[in-house]
């Protein structure tokens, strides 16, 4: 099962490696793990994606927390959250395909932030699963470059992650 | 006042009661080993190779309650460190080590004797700190030290740059320490341990399976109280040897892969089992999904909550430290009205002495070649069962933890998790700083000794008379009975063409050395050995090329699917 799990971690140098040394010497799945500062520059934010049995997801979560630098840790996924991602895509957008490519942008309230005579970059954010949509939803052969920056995640309502 | 980085480093050590540092200098930490010897409060121990330098401080942390320090260079230094500190991570052993880095400019330049020293140990160790400012020095050692110690403990490593022990600063060392990432549980959750104290007195086939967590605690007469008080058989697990008294008739003796059939079987067949301090780990249950097919309600106290569940589903865990668990265990038991079915106990009693009327530990006496087992009763009987014995790791380990019947805890000194070939010489030698009037004793084989053989030097200077009792079998013993057991008999490495003469060799390093041959000198060459109060004597004893340790769990076999001796 996919998990989003988040934490508040000391903003010291190193915990980052941590983090993800932890993952890999464990043999976790990471899909994506994104992490800055918050509003208390002492303190960074980290939403890792991961995959696991119940058996696994319960033993990262205390892996996690065992990490001195780890202050908290939450699994959004155990309640109602939200999750969303940015992605920057590079089309080539020539000829009828810039009319075709600003309409997609559009209907998936994506912005165009850069133009060229041969090119877009696209801005979108949404979860996962909208912005895999748009790559179905335009000619993936006109696809020059993507980045994404993984998920980052939030509680819904009261459920609050600070200390 | 105004003081070097390097006085910080010593003046925090003495500050934190450091008897001894075991080390081995270099560039990084010239600046610390100078003011090292402009003082006499820290002794300093110079080890021949960085890795005896761990081993001997975690000797130190497992006899003693204390934390062990060790200090090395940069580079090679730390490389030649990181089996130590690996050791001393799996078995949770309370150390610092400091090491030194090259120059805060040099950092990521590949200078000379530069290698990434948090990075290499990140994974084996507690936490790790690069320094990088001479105020934060003292702070750091200090959050070192109640890292170290607190929770579940384990090597924290201090890794400071030269030019920063160079530094001056104003000295001002930590009162308290507040780290709102890191509070460790104490107490257990009072509702779970009233529900296991329940499960306890329904029990009609109880076990109770103790492991270091017990000796790390400090909880041995605790764990005694309880067990005398239910009337519960127990065992114990290699880390947990002497936490319970093997010479008592309610200890079944050691558990898991070379544990006794009654201890395994009463393991298996148990409906209740208390685990206290112990992991449930590969070598102890064996297949988890066999150890599962018996139905049984597990209670499991724990430190460490990532311990819990791991490997074996548990029906009430218990987070906290040991010892106030079992504080408030015991003192509902007092309390409590009602009693464990005392015929049901009488019969699970009378099934276990059934499994241990196998005499599964049982072996030729009668041999006119050395038995290694021999050798270790014979070992307990001159020590009067009361000697600090450390081991290395092979058959000979596994004969000392089945022979030597501990009955206090921190007496047993051997690398259960990691399993380092090279360990027992070294941790000896901590074990006979921390505890100088005592017997202590290195359990090793042939290969084993040679990995750290280098510290007979350590001991002549530090006048440390340990007494080594080589098991010699001229095999790679334990890989030998693999071979063996798997591998149809094709002895790949496992034996060694050359062997040097032990005793000349450890006359050569200014020791006493004896050969043993023979059954009938076995005890007289021990006597001797343990006579000579003050020097080191290697024995270097002959024993069977093709004993094999039993009883034996098969890797990936159930507990109970033991392999028993062709003696029985
Ligand atoms: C550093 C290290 N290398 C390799 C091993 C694998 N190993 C486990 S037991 C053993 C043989 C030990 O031989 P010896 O010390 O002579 O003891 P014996 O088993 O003969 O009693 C080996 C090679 C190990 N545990 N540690």
């Amino acid at each position: 099962m996919r998990h989003v799990i988040s934490l508040l971690l000391e903003n010291e140098a190193g915990a980052l490696s941590r983090v993800s040394g932890l993952f890999s010497a464990r043999a976790y799945n990471i899909e994506s793990l994104t992490v800055a500062p918050t509003d208390d520059p002492s303190l960074s934010r980290m939403t890792i994606v991961t995959s696991g049995s119940d058996d696994v997801i319960e033993q990262i979560t205390k892996q996690l927390n065992k990490l001195v630098e780890v202050v908290k840790v939450v699994d959004l996924s155990e309640a109602a959250h939200i999750e969303r991602e940015l992605m920057l895509v590079k089309v080539r957008a020539t000829g009828k395909d810039r009319e075709e490519l600003k309409r997609m942008a559009d209907i998936f309230r994506g912005r165009i932030i850069d133009v060229t005579e041969s090119a877009y970059v696209i801005e979108l954010t949404g979860n996962s699963t909208k912005l895999d949509a748009f790559f179905d939803a335009i000619d993936r052969n006109l696809i020059l470059e993507t980045v994404r920056t993984g998920v980052c995640g939030i509680g819904r309502g009261d459920r609050i992650l600070r200390i | 006042m105004v003081v070097t980085g390097a006085e910080v480093v010593v003046k925090c050590l003495q500050e934190e009661n450091i008897e001894y540092v075991f080390g081995y200098p270099g560039g990084a930490v010239l600046h610390i080993y100078d003011e090292l010897f402009k003082q006499d409060k820290v002794r300093h121990v110079l080890v021949r190779h960085e890795q005896a330098a761990v081993h001997a401080a975690d000797g130190y942390a497992r006899s003693t309650e204390k934390v062990g320090v060790a200090l090395v260079t940069s580079g090679p230094g730390v490389t030649n460190a990181v089996t130590g500190i690996a050791t001393a991570y799996m078995d949770s052993i309370p150390l610092v080590v400091i090491t030194g880095q090259v120059p805060t400019a040099a950092i990521g330049l590949d200078a000379f004797q530069e290698v990434d020293t948090v990075g290499i140990t990140r994974p084996c160790v507690k936490h790790n700190f690069l320094v990088k400012n001479v105020e934060d020095i003292a702070p750091t050692i200090k959050k070192a030290f109640y890292l170290a110690r607190t929770g579940r403990p384990g090597p924290v490593l201090v890794d400071i740059p030269k030019d920063v022990t160079a530094q001056r600063c104003e000295y001002d060392y930590p009162r308290s320490v507040a780290m709102r990432s890191y509070n460790p549980v104490v107490k257990g959750h009072q509702g779970q341990i009233k529900k296991a104290v329940q499960l306890l007195l329904e029990a009609r086939r109880p076990m109770v399976y103790a492991g270091g967590g017990v000796i790390q605690s400090n909880s041995s007469e605790k764990l005694v109280k309880l067990v005398r008080m239910l009337g519960f058989p127990c065992t114990n697990t290699l880390m947990g040897l002497g936490g319970y008294p093997a010479t008592d008739r309610q200890f079944v003796g050691m558990l898991g892969m070379h544990g006794t059939y009654e201890a395994n079987m009463a393991m298996q067949y148990s409906d209740v089992l208390l685990a206290i301090g112990a992991r449930f780990d590969d070598r102890v249950i064996g297949d988890p999904a066999h150890f599962a097919q018996v139905p049984r309600k597990i209670i499991h106290i724990d430190i460490d909550p990532s311990s819990i569940s791991k490997r074996v589903k548990v029906d009430i865990p218990i987070v906290g430290n040991v010892s106030d668990v079992l504080d408030d265990v015991l003192r509902l038991i007092e309390s409590a009205t009602s009693r464990p079915d005392g015929e049901a106990l009488a019969a699970w009693w009378a099934q276990i002495e059934e499994w241990r009327g196998r005499d599964c530990l049982k072996y030729d006496r009668a041999s006119p070649i050395i038995k290694p087992q021999y050798v270790i009763e014979k070992l307990w009987e001159v020590t009067g069962g009361d000697a600090f014995v450390t081991s290395d790791v092979g058959q000979h380990q596994m004969w000392a933890a089945q022979f030597y019947k501990f009955d206090k805890p921190r007496r047993w000194i051997n690398s259960g998790g990691l399993g380092t070939m090279g360990f027992g010489l070294p941790a000896a030698m901590g074990v006979q700083l921390a505890h100088p009037g005592s017997a202590v004793a290195c359990v090793t084989g042939e290969g084993s000794i040679q990995m750290c053989i280098q510290e007979l030097g350590t001991c002549k200077q530090f006048r440390l008379p340990l007494k080594i009792v080589n098991l010699n079998n001229r095999y790679l013993g334990m890989v030998r009975q693999w071979q063996e057991l798997f591998h149809g008999n094709r002895y790949s490495g496992s034996y060694m063409d050359f062997l040097p003469d032990f005793a000349r060799l450890a006359e050569a390093y200014g020791h006493v050395g004896i050969t043993v041959e023979s059954p009938s000198d076995v005890e007289g060459a021990l006597q001797e050995a343990f006579e000579r109060k003050n020097e080191l004597v290697f024995l270097d004893i002959k024993v069977d090329q093709t004993e094999n340790v039993y009883p034996m769990v098969l890797g990936g076999k159930g507990l109970t699917e033991m392999i028993l001796s062709e003696d029985l």
